[in-house]
């Protein structure tokens, strides 16, 4: 497999022809660019600027969840709504904030931190894009779909993990599940065409001298994220095509009153559904193992342990999703060994945590922005690992199964852990995307109002699940004793929001207004910081040639290069 | 691994090799599934008919396929050697063989549906037996169209040199059809058969 040329990206220089007869800067120019671009940083920018509103519109979703759990028996949403609220909200912010924002990482970064000239397959891209920003449209548009046909239903009210049967013709009426299983259908084709082009780009376009063993930590975790998703996301299109045969031809699959089995839709789904927990969990790694060493002003600790630490994650992720279903019944021997290899994951990902904090003994720390939430994410994702680990002892997930404390614990995945990376991801690459300096002021005020609110609003809920509160439950009695830790849960949401809108303000203001931040602002090693900010289309004007792991250092620094000691 | 040697002589796979063998790992994580839940319901059917009382072992139809992956070999071989005509033959017959599968696919479906009465939702073997075994045909189908574009193109003239990769490409999906196909026939076709 070795007869490609030596300088394979030679097609993409050519420059694209002018679009004749509208102005630049004009509306529908702009428009025109976006929707026929297939550069990897616009459409970068563009997964991730959309994962951001789906972000914000299920942010709201949350927001109105915790108003209706303030008081106990409260009235302010009705049941129905409420369960399509949480449906929604975990659907959207899995599918089309999580994913989209970890790919508009990937599309951004990977090229230029390889030093290539785009994408492997551009078009391709392109495609991923549009069929993932659709499917979204799709899942949204069931709120004004869905009841026609069969006047029964709105948006999808099944959570959004859609246990059998809940999901069967008798149980859900009209066509809401449709477009649940349509729009995650939809997506998984745009996740595993983007993912096998972070795979073929990795492989086939690393720029002269940049071995695999030299690659950025950020890309090799997407090479482990992209295998995951090229391995787990069929089974969840095979979910979906199995639900439709049997909501539309009548299939048996799930239909327990003909031999079908309720609990096989569990198996199948969390086949895929636990290694999408490291699918996005990944990306948070990748993105804290660039920025921890910049601002610990230290090469990573232990590269290649880091490494084997991902690969053995993604590795057992494959082997532990029945954790999920402890509560279902299955038989010791199956109890013992779901237990065991979910308690495994916690050796790597210890590697990982011990592999940072090694990375910033001893260093120069540098508290910017992007450092903030890096530690943040050690914390925050170090709680929420421990709490991992107590729901895999089998007797102990028994008892708080379906409680909130599961809810704690993967909000202090998700939010606590993947959120501030991508956070910090946000305010360290910003820079590079548009040449200007993110308001360190305001970031400050982000950070805090956000943590604040953050641990107000998660960690008592561990507490409601530990007295006993169920998840998905859209209101309580008030002698339960939750009412004061769902209070303060309630108010953590009053510091999250103004939180989450000093990082709008923030991201607008400074890209007009913020300090002109140079090619390099961080001194960082990467090659992305080797070209201009923001990068030109065709990024480099000559592909770079690497001899270590740290490109920028062994040209800032000719004396002293890394390659001697590689 | 020092550096004089790694940039010297730097070569890397070739993309569409490496997207293919992606997408092939891809389908054939989808297909483990159907095969898992075929496997899963066998015996749990709580109406008949059962695959012993229906099925016949597909002799012709996989006498065809298997043997398309051979004379798509052949195929290459000749477009290797630049034989125009002998790739042209062969890569017809890889076409008419496909295409006999088919057929013989669809001919076994009409037999099962009007004369043995098992449709889809007839029972959990008939809902296994359709999604995997038309899953597969439907990947059969894609390959045909794939085979079809490229013997159209080489009828109206000889294959550039720089398109003997595509073509390769479409042969390495091809080979991973036919691979499905055997482990379809062993599980439905052979396990099922016997255990029910």
């Amino acid at each position: 497999m070795a007869e490609a040329t030596t300088n394979p990206q030679d097609e993409f220089v050519a420059p694209a022809p002018e679009p004749v007869g509208r102005e630049s800067g004009s509306l529908t120019r702009i428009i025109q660019e976006l929707v026929f671009t297939v550069d990897h940083k616009k459409l970068g920018l563009m997964y991730i600027g959309s994962g951001l509103f789906f972000f914000v519109v299920a942010g709201c979703m949350a927001a109105l969840i915790r108003a209706q759990l303030f008081f106990p028996s409260n009235d302010f949403l009705e049941p129905d709504v409420f369960n399509r609220f949480f449906t929604m909200h975990g659907t959207a912010m899995v599918f089309l904030v999580g994913m989209p924002i970890i790919f508009g990482f990937a599309n951004y970064l990977i090229p230029l931190m390889i030093g290539a000239r785009d994408m492997a397959f551009p078009r391709l891209n392109a495609f991923g894009f549009w069929v993932f920003l659709f499917s979204g449209i799709l899942l949204y548009f069931s709120y004004l779909g869905a009841p026609g046909l069969y006047a029964a239903g709105s948006a999808p009210d099944v959570g959004w993990f859609a246990y059998s049967p809940l999901t069967a013709r008798a149980f859900s009426r009209g066509t809401s599940t449709d477009y649940w299983t349509l729009s995650l259908l939809l997506g998984g084709i745009g996740s595993i065409s983007t993912a096998i082009n972070i795979l073929v780009t990795v492989f086939c376009y690393r720029c002269k001298g940049m071995l695999l063993g030299r690659m950025p930590l950020f890309v090799w975790m997407f090479v482990v994220v992209a295998f995951l998703v090229v391995i787990a996301l069929p089974p969840l299109s095979a979910c979906q095509i199995m639900l439709l045969l049997d909501r539309y031809l009548g299939a048996k699959f799930f239909d327990t009153q003909a031999g079908g089995s309720a609990v096989l839709w569990q198996h199948f789904f969390w086949i895929f559904g636990h290694p999408e927990v490291y699918i996005l969990i990944l990306p948070g790694f990748a993105i804290a193992s660039e920025v921890i060493p910049v601002f610990s002003r230290k090469p990573i600790f232990g590269y290649p342990v880091m490494v084997a630490a991902s690969v053995m994650i993604a590795f057992i992720s494959l082997g532990v999703w029945a954790h999920h279903m402890f509560t279902v019944g299955m038989t010791s021997l199956g109890n013992t060994f779901f237990a065991i290899s979910t308690m495994l994951v916690a050796i790597p990902t210890g590697i990982k945590i011990f592999n940072w904090l090694g990375t910033m003994y001893g260093g120069k720390l540098r508290f910017d922005l992007p450092m903030m939430f890096c530690i943040g994410f050690l914390f925050q994702f170090l709680i929420a690992g421990l709490t991992g680990v107590m729901l895999a002892v089998a007797p102990f997930d028994w008892q708080l199964s379906d409680s909130y404390f599961v809810v704690a614990h993967f909000h202090y995945v998700l939010i606590g852990a993947l959120l501030y990376a991508i956070f910090a991801g946000i305010y360290y690459w910003y820079p590079k995307a548009f040449g200007r300096m993110p308001s360190a002021r305001l970031g400050h005020w982000h950070f805090w109002l956000f943590t604040v609110g953050f641990h107000l609003t998660f960690f008592p809920q561990h507490i409601s699940g530990f007295l006993g509160m169920p998840r998905r439950i859209f209101t309580y009695e008030a002698d339960r004793g939750w009412e004061i830790w769902n209070q303060i849960s309630t108010v953590g949401v009053l510091f999250q929001i103004p939180g989450i809108l000093f990082f709008v303000v923030n991201l607008l203001y400074s890209y007009f207004k913020g300090p002109k931040s140079g090619d390099d602002p961080w001194d960082a090693w990467t090659l992305e910081w080797a070209t201009t900010s923001p990068p030109p289309e065709y990024n480099f004007a000559e592909l770079p040639e690497v001899k270590s792991r740290r490109p920028l250092w062994d040209l800032k620094h000719p004396e002293d290069p890394d390659w001697k000691f590689e | 691994m020092s550096t004089a040697e790694a940039t010297a002589d730097w070569r890397l796979p070739s993309p569409r090799k490496v997207g293919m063998a992606c997408l092939i790992l891809t389908e054939s994580a989808l297909f483990t599934i159907f095969v898992v839940a075929y496997l899963f319901y066998i015996g749990k059917s709580l109406a008949g008919p059962l695959p012993s009382e229906v099925l016949e072992f597909p002799w012709l139809g996989s006498i065809a396929l298997i043997g398309s992956s051979g004379t798509i070999m052949v195929a290459e071989r000749f477009l290797h050697s630049k034989n125009h005509r002998g790739f042209l033959l062969w890569w017809g017959i890889t076409v008419a063989l496909g295409v006999y599968f088919i057929y013989f696919t669809g001919a076994e479906w009409h037999h099962l549906i009007y004369e043995k009465n098992i449709t889809i939702s007839t029972n959990v073997f008939g809902t296994t037996f359709y999604s995997l075994v038309g899953l597969h045909a439907s990947h059969v189908l894609v390959g045909l169209l794939l085979l079809a574009v490229v013997f159209v193109a080489s009828l109206r003239g000889k294959i550039p040199s720089d398109h003997t990769e595509h073509v390769e490409m479409i042969s390495w999906y091809w080979h991973f059809v036919d691979a499905i196909w055997l482990v379809v026939l062993t599980v439905v076709y052979i396990i099922s058969v016997r255990a029910s």
